[in-house]
């Protein structure tokens, strides 16, 4: 834009511009429900993805109990759950139906929407040093179509036929044919309306967090001065931007081939249930999946970048020492950015799909391991020989990478097409993603929770609880995946109400038991964290200073309780990076403080 | 809201920003459809049809609609605001005709008998691909609308031409996205 257009501001913007954070009395409705302040939209995106995250829990946790205990039942199930749970067990449809639910919620509400939206919105403008986003109008509307696409999602548990159950990926037939199922009527086309609004609530989201980004930095803040979360989330806002308007391609041909007739994704189909077969002809599932999996894979990297990003910072403030390699981590991320879309069909080596083609995603999949590996290099880099600050933000940043490292090994079993053959739709796999983008993403979101809460609502959370919840969670995350790796090795496949007809599978019925008590515990302690944080947003310890952890990044240099606006009077500019920790015999050094002439270099 | 971001240092302003990275969001989905058209018609049994000349005339008015969305940023740069207001109605009324004819150029397909139901083949992606590049242009018009009401708005005298220029780029995009379908699919029928 030219500089000529200065003189058509408003003289409103112009009385902004001598305030700098607003101070006019907003009413109730305006300040926190319809806000406009990223801050607040911030809290709206995590609160609403902790009813999500309680929600598909409690959902694993049924299923869970399904699979630990197929012989028994439990009457006070039918009491709650109704028809979903006759006689006290649950029902094939309905446990089809908590996988898929639980599965779409986890993926899509709790670990993108929850994470990124949470974290996207309250750090890039403190951050970046911005008073609010590119466009604070559209990232209200972002959040309001996330909550309606949440509603549509949920009053899909309620209606007559069940919400959808035809797995999270959604693929045809199944998907797209009413007949198919009690979960593939009504509850599909919920599921697609949701996620429909879903897309939208992110592109409106992540265009927000790329402009503000490229265009609302503070003066001084350099792309290579931002903080390594800025870029995560930058890279995780380019992932979905160019990803999700490819899933929703997808999706308006499964709505034409649901409603219009088209065979699109159908072909050859005869329907037991109806005894009929159907006219279409020419149509290729197949062709679902590659557009599914063209959002699907990048979707894994739009959950985890948002976690690498603030373990990196995480680890680096509590470390008191600068992050090793910033410009490898950023390149590593930039790298795995592309790759992302380069790797899809590693999820259809089994489909059909060309062998040669599979070997080419073979070669672009395992490519992903030397980004992932420099990450890890340089986290343990970071906090080698530092005098660490166990806070629960650090022990959760910990927890991410030790997460990150057991389930990225295991990918490379999988990312392999041959050894894919006996692994693929086995208890490997979910071991293997909920590993290492399930809990290693909640791992990152825990400490990412914990570490800015104080920035968030002025007060801590309570430490004993945040380490009680730290180590129940963390140890009870392995001894719940750690298991299913044996059971996936030996062939176990994924989805099955029942393993008790199948006698090689009986050796693994107390294991399965074993697994169910803990993924138990390990609901129940979340509460614990749920407690925590609702208990210290009014009752926590205050915040009685500005840089509580003695970071260096912007969003500290704010008031404790900063308005609508971020900072009273001027922004502050940036003269340095972001990692000046333990430099020239001073614990750290804030980005806002000028390079002095005696200084040394990094 | 621009008060948010007066004091920023402005290289380009952020909302067109914002509108470059959805246009690349919107050829996204666009490249998504196309390729799964080039995938689908490699396949037997593909079905194809006759271009209803209806949607060269189509691709003759989105052009010259393109031509006055430009004369208007023009105008309205040069304080020309009465020839604005003329030429954003012509735009606003070309946008409105073009989706006029998309809908009948369909029911005209419809009568020659490409339906949605049964086999594959082009017809099927055609009423799908033109039909949601029409709801792009739709989203257009209505955009159009509003800046058409605040145009003729005796209440409000705003000079601020960075909404007729995101206008005007969203205009020439679904243009160029209209005969990049167009020709795609000329060649690909």
């Amino acid at each position: 834009m030219s500089h000529g257009h200065a003189e058509v501001l408003t003289t409103h913007e112009v009385h902004h511009d001598e305030h700098g954070a607003h101070h006019h009395h907003q009413s109730f409705v305006s300040k926190y429900i319809f806000s406009q302040d990223h801050k607040i939209i911030a809290k709206q995106f995590l609160i609403t993805g902790m009813i999500w995250a309680i929600i598909g829990g409690l959902m694993s946790v049924l299923f869970r109990l399904q699979l630990g205990y197929p012989d028994q039942s439990f009457p006070w199930l039918e009491d709650i759950l109704g028809n979903w749970a006759r006689g006290g067990k649950i029902t094939p449809e309905n446990y089809y139906a908590l996988v898929t639910m639980h599965g779409t919620i986890l993926v899509f509400f709790v670990l993108t929407g929850g994470l990124s939206g949470t974290f996207a919105n309250f750090l890039i403008p403190l951050q970046v040093g911005a008073r609010d986003m590119a466009s604070p109008m559209m990232n209200m509307l972002s959040y309001w179509f996330f909550f309606g696409g949440s509603i549509v999602m949920l009053s899909s548990l309620f209606i007559q036929t069940g919400p959808f159950s035809g797995g999270w990926t959604a693929y045809p037939p199944l998907s797209a044919l009413g007949d198919a199922s009690p979960g593939s009527k009504t509850g599909m086309d919920l599921w697609i309306t949701s996620m429909a609004l879903f897309v939208v609530s992110s592109l409106l989201g992540g265009l927000n967090y790329i402009s503000t980004v490229l265009n609302l930095r503070t003066k001084g803040m350099s792309m290579t001065r931002l903080p390594l979360t800025i870029w995560a989330l930058f890279f995780t806002a380019v992932l979905g931007v160019l990803s999700f308007p490819v899933l929703l391609s997808g999706f308006i041909l499964l709505l034409f081939d649901r409603h219009g007739g088209t065979s699109f994704y159908l072909s050859d189909i005869y329907i037991a249930a109806t005894n009929q077969a159907l006219p279409n002809e020419g149509g290729s599932a197949i062709l679902y999946q590659h557009l599914f999996w063209f959002l699907g894979h990048p979707e894994v990297y739009i959950i985890l970048l948002p976690a690498m990003g603030m373990a990196s910072e995480i680890l680096s403030v509590n470390s008191r020492k600068p992050i090793f390699g910033y410009m490898a981590m950023v390149g590593s991320m930039f790298a795995i950015t592309i790759l992302a879309f380069l790797v899809w069909a590693h999820h259809m080596f089994v489909t059909g799909l060309n062998p040669f083609l599979g070997s080419v995603f073979v070669l672009l999949t395992l490519l992903i391991a030397v980004p992932s590996a420099i990450k890890v290099f340089n986290w343990l880099t970071t906090i080698w020989k530092a005098n660490i600050k166990f806070t629960p933000g650090m022990l959760f940043a910990l927890g991410f990478v030790s997460l990150f490292i057991s389930g990225g090994l295991t990918g490379i079993f999988l990312g392999n097409s041959t050894l894919d053959i006996h692994l693929h739709d086995t208890y490997f796999v979910i071991a293997h993603f909920h590993i290492v983008m399930g809990v290693s993403a909640f791992f990152g979101m825990f400490a990412g929770i914990y570490h800015w809460f104080p920035k968030m609502y002025g007060r801590y959370m309570n430490n004993t609880l945040a380490y009680i919840h730290f180590w129940v969670t963390l140890i009870g995350a392995y001894l719940i995946f750690w298991p299913m790796h044996y059971e996936g090795l030996a062939g176990m496949p994924r989805r099955y109400l029942d393993y008790s007809n199948w006698s090689s599978f009986n050796q693994f019925g107390d294991l399965n038991k074993f697994i169910s008590t803990v993924a138990m515990i390990v609901f129940a302690i979340q509460l614990l964290f749920v407690f925590n944080f609702f208990y210290s947003i009014w009752k926590g310890r205050k915040v009685t200073t500005q840089n509580p952890w003695g970071a260096t990044t912007l969003e500290w240099t704010a008031p404790i309780h900063p308005g609508h606006g971020n900072w009273e009077g001027e922004i502050p500019e940036v003269h340095r990076w972001a990692y000046d920790y333990n430099k020239d015999d001073r614990d750290f050094i804030p980005q806002t403080e000028p390079i002095s002439a005696n200084e040394s270099k990094h | 809201m621009a008060e948010a971001v007066s004091t920023q240092r402005k290289k380009i302003h952020p909302h067109k920003f914002t509108l470059w990275v959805g246009i690349g969001s919107i050829i996204m989905m666009f490249a998504g459809l196309t390729s799964a058209y080039i995938v689908k018609g490699s396949m037997a049994g593909w079905t194809t049809i006759e271009m209803p000349q209806l949607f060269y005339y189509s691709t003759a008015v989105m052009l010259i609609s393109s031509f006055t969305m430009q004369w208007a940023l023009k105008s309205f740069k040069e304080r020309g605001m009465q020839q604005y207001r003329r030429l954003i109605t012509v735009t606003l009324l070309l946008g409105l005709g073009f989706i006029a004819m998309q809908i009948i150029g369909f029911s005209q397909l419809w009568e020659a008998g490409t339906k949605l139901k049964g086999a594959t083949g082009a017809g099927q992606f055609l009423y799908v691909i033109f039909g949601l590049h029409a709801v792009h242009v739709l989203g257009g018009v209505i955009a159009l609308v509003v800046i058409f009401i605040k145009a003729f708005s005796a209440r409000i005298r705003n000079y601020n031409p960075v909404p007729v220029e995101v206008m005007s780029t969203y205009w020439h995009f679904v243009d160029l996205l209209w005969v990049y379908l167009f020709v795609f699919f000329l060649f690909k029928l």
